[in-house]
């Protein structure tokens, strides 16, 4: 294995507990913004689409990194969208509420 | 030049990646969650954005027109999606992510650029990347009612999945050995068949593990191919994939942990267990079902000190959440304490309820946790059961019942319990309620929607 490889592992390592430790203290209220909040941010697999897709060098390798991006795409902006709506409605509804 | 580029590049990398963790952390909270998807919407614009500049790339028409495609689609689909179908949304939306990641996988193992341990990692990412798209897209299929809520069971289906698992990992490795599309085609639509037969057994009901699982499987798929990349000329980008996808892997799988528990089922048991598919028998009941009028509902909730309403999925399907709302206005405007008790896998998402009775505008602090609330049923006048079955059945507690040991909402402590049920069927389980049969439980038969409406009249009356 490379010394890149190893690298890769040990920041892998890192995230995993960062992404543990930040998520075990979330209320269940937030759970469904988190999932789709998280579901977002796996569509950093389109930084992966686009580099697949900038290196391809024939047909099928074109048609294959061009769904690729297509569907990273769709993932971003639809994650996006998605967590912020659900996100506007606790706000609205906090201030509906009132202060407490 | 290159090298102040590629410097340049990494830098950004970096900071998205902070920006990340600090919006999902931000996320964590009611009162910052909205800030959190702000800082990691804006770190992933620069991190795509930076991409476009990394030495080497071409074919950047056919970039621009796939991003142009698949943004535009998935942002009209995401603004025009009602709440109540949120989760299915989720389910394509992840499905797209692990369908991404299964081709890249296919991109890198085809490009003459691939050591063997790329290889095998790509190998690895598609291999998830397929089961998570094909089982998003059954679970989709199943919660938006295109293909039948319950377990689909096949005759010999532990034996036909695993035989499929495995022949097409075979291919796969095979693949390894020759790498070519020859291989690589077979590999791919058996473990997409893999994940379409994996999911049919899944009942309706379950489905936020599901979700929440393939949500992890696909952050798991990205950071795979995340490593594949690390190795090749533009590592700078596989770094932040790994990041990414390892924080989406670690929260997921936690996530998808607490739902199970929730539902005190093993993941296993989820999965393999078609749970559903067979009715628990030989159960009678003792006592009767007693129904209740509309109008004598109204006298109680008018006159009690406090009441606690417990939703279930079948509030949303009504669509009933905005008629809650407004009776439990009516309710405090005449002086009764009213709070809402959330079970964990109430709805068809993790905190799917919190989310539908949000939008129709129920303040977040009258929402309470199961292990928040549960102690104040006995004190509590009345609760009202607005389309729930399976979270609030007393057969949790006995020994022997499919759901024994499952968490639920111990609403039948309460003086006076009102179920407002659509007809006299079963759960999602198939278990007969014996809730339903107490000397204290009244049953308000009808639409959830219709039956609020008539009783948000008689209440403006008294």
């Amino acid at each position: 294995m490379s010394a890149d490889l190893w690298t890769a592992l040990f920041i892998a390592l890192l995230a995993a507990f960062t992404g543990y430790e930040v998520i075990s203290r979330v209320p269940v209220l937030l759970h469904t913004p988190l999932m789709s909040g998280s579901n977002f941010i796996h569509g950093i697999v389109l930084v992966g689409a686009i580099v697949a897709l900038g290196i391809a060098s024939n047909p099928l390798e074109q048609g294959i990194g061009f769904v690729a991006v297509v569907m990273g795409a769709m993932n971003v902006t639809g994650g996006y969208v998605v967590t912020e709506r659900i996100l506007a409605m606790f706000d609205r509804s906090k201030r509906k509420g009132g202060p407490t | 030049m290159t090298a102040l580029v590629q410097d340049a590049i990494n830098a950004v990398y970096v900071l998205a990646v902070v920006v990340f963790i600090l919006g999902l952390r931000a996320m964590s909270s009611p009162a910052t969650a909205r800030r959190g998807i702000l800082y990691a919407g804006a770190a992933m614009f620069i991190a795509v954005a930076v991409t476009f500049f990394s030495p080497g790339l071409s074919n950047f028409l056919f970039i621009f027109l796939a991003v142009a495609i698949g943004g535009l689609a998935g942002w009209y689909w995401a603004r025009v999606v009602q709440m109540t179908a949120m989760p299915q949304m989720v389910a394509v939306f992840n499905g797209m992510g692990g369908g991404a990641a299964a081709a890249i996988a296919a991109v890198t193992l085809l490009s003459s650029l691939s050591t063997p341990a790329t290889a095998g990692l790509s190998l690895a990412g598609a291999v998830i990347g397929s089961i998570s798209i094909a089982g998003s897209l059954i679970a989709f299929l199943k919660l938006q009612g295109w293909l039948r809520s319950k377990p689909i069971v096949l005759p010999g289906r532990q034996f036909v999945n695993t035989a499929v698992l495995l022949v097409g990992l075979g291919f796969g490795v095979a693949a390894l050995w020759q790498l070519s599309a020859f291989w690589l085609l077979p590999f791919y639509v058996l473990l997409l068949l893999y994940g379409v037969l994996l999911t049919l057994p899944i009942g309706g009901a379950d489905m936020p593990v599901v979700i929440s699982l393939t949500n992890a499987l696909t952050g798991i798929a990205v950071a795979l191919d995340g490593f594949a990349l690390v190795n090749g000329p533009l590592g700078d980008a596989g770094y932040a994939m790994v990041i990414a996808g390892v924080l989406v892997g670690s929260a997921g799988s936690l996530l998808t942990l607490l739902m199970a528990k929730a539902m005190n089922r093993s993941i296993a048991n989820v999965f393999f267990g078609a749970f559903g598919a067979t009715e628990e028998q030989g159960t009678t009941m003792q006592g009767s079902l007693k129904p209740i009028e509309v109008s004598d509902v109204a006298a109680m909730l008018a006159y009690a000190g406090s009441v606690i309403i417990a939703p279930g999925y079948g509030l949303a399907v009504a669509q009933a959440q905005g008629k809650v709302r407004e009776l439990s206005d009516l309710l405090e405007q005449k002086g009764v304490t009213v709070k809402f008790a959330i079970h964990p896998v109430a709805g068809r998402m993790p905190g799917h309820m919190n989310v539908l009775l949000a939008e129709a505008g129920v303040s977040y602090d009258k929402l309470f946790d199961r292990d928040e609330i549960d102690p104040e049923f006995a004190t509590t006048d009345v609760v009202l059961v607005i389309g729930a079955n399976d979270v609030v059945n007393p057969a949790a507690r006995r020994k022997g019942s499919l759901l024994y040991g499952m968490p639920i909402l111990d609403v039948d402590a309460a003086k006076n319990v009102i179920v407002l049920k659509r007809g006299s069927g079963k759960g999602f389980a198939g278990i007969e309620n014996d809730l339903f049969y107490r000397d204290n439980t009244r049953m308000l038969y009808g639409d959830a929607q219709d039956t609020l409406t008539k009783l948000v009249q008689e209440l403006k009356k008294l």
